[in-house]
């Protein structure tokens, strides 16, 4: 239970170092973006206009097109108008992004233990790397990051290609950093690989209502402040995994130290 | 492989046991998946729009 619990702080207390960090960020960068492209979202017409006209907002008849499953934002839902409103959509992105770090941290924190490995901050440094290239970079290289409003392939294609993208990608570095029989790390970057062979899934026409410009900087900036997220959540939680990885495990790494670096 | 993990086990006396390990690791991947799976891919109305702003921003398909 004591291992349990060590674990569990590790990673409750980086998930909400690098939550927090990723929420004054994602304020400063990605959530205004959000909130322009919103804007846009709302006077999209319907994409195909060949039938009678929809009214334009009606969920059923752009659920009938096509392009948007899973649940469809009423127009101008998401807009805060009043400053309460606002408020509560900050506090709840804010809630959100500290679950993520907590969930990620115990994802990380889980395969920091199950390696055995010495870990330190820098080290955890690295692990966090290893996270961003897993479930940022890897996914967005082929499902680019996405504002409201871009089009998109249907919803469940999407979140399946996405998570096998960010699992083969992890599977495959981890493969690379730790496994020693050859069979082993072929298969791995395989797996890493197959999702981009397939390639990701993308609508029939790339014509969403965003502005290319405004997408190409929520690109950018969602990858920039992932890193910086992942920076501090390897960091925090390599730290503090120094002293829940076995310490029997050590001492050989620490004989190798000197000659090493 | 085999002999370095039956040093390491041989090791510490307090060393604990590879059970023990399993079980931590696999209680946390159980508690991070499930937080993942609610932040970023549960797809009833209040929940998506809770995490809209975050799940854009950490680029998981949201709508």
């Amino acid at each position: 239970m004591d291992l349990i619990r060590r674990l569990f702080t590790a990673a409750l207390v980086a998930g909400v170092l690098s939550g927090t960090a990723a929420s004054v960020v994602q304020q400063a960068t990605t959530v205004p973006l959000i909130l322009e492209a919103e804007k846009y979202e709302v006077v999209t017409p319907p994409p195909a206009t060949v039938a009678a006209p929809a009214p334009a907002g009606a969920p059923a008849a752009s659920h009938a097109e096509g392009h948007q499953h899973g649940p469809v934002r009423e127009v101008g839902e998401g807009v805060p108008v009043t400053l309460d409103e606002a408020m509560q959509r900050i506090g709840l992105t804010i809630a959100a992004n500290l679950i993520a770090g907590v969930a990620y941290a115990l994802l990380l924190a889980a395969a920091i233990l199950l390696a055995g490995r010495p870990v330190d901050a820098r080290r955890g440094l690295v692990w966090g790397m290893g996270g961003f290239v897993a479930v940022s970079l890897a996914p967005s290289f082929g499902l680019a990051p996405e504002l409201p409003g871009m089009a998109g392939a249907e919803l469940e294609l999407r979140q399946l290609w996405w998570l096998s993208a960010a699992a083969g990608a992890g599977v495959g570095i981890a493969a690379l950093a730790f496994a020693r029989n050859r069979l082993v790390i072929a298969v791995a970057v395989l797996a890493a690989a197959l999702p981009h062979l397939i390639g990701a899934p993308h609508p029939e026409s790339a014509e969403g209502a965003v502005p290319p410009e405004l997408a190409a900087r929520f690109v950018t900036a969602s990858l920039g402040s992932a890193a910086l997220f992942w920076a501090i959540l390897g960091s925090v939680c390599g730290w503090l995994m120094s002293g829940v990885v076995q310490p029997a495990e050590r001492q050989p790494a620490l004989r190798v130290q000197p000659g090493a670096r | 492989m085999t002999a370095r993990s039956i040093n390491t086990a041989a090791a510490g006396s307090a060393a604990r046991s590879a059970a023990q390990t399993a079980v931590a690791a696999f209680a946390a991947i159980l508690l991070g998946s499930f937080l993942l799976y609610g932040v970023g891919f549960a797809q009833p109305q209040q929940i998506h729009d809770a995490a809209h702003d975050a799940r854009h921003s950490f680029a998981f398909p949201c709508h």
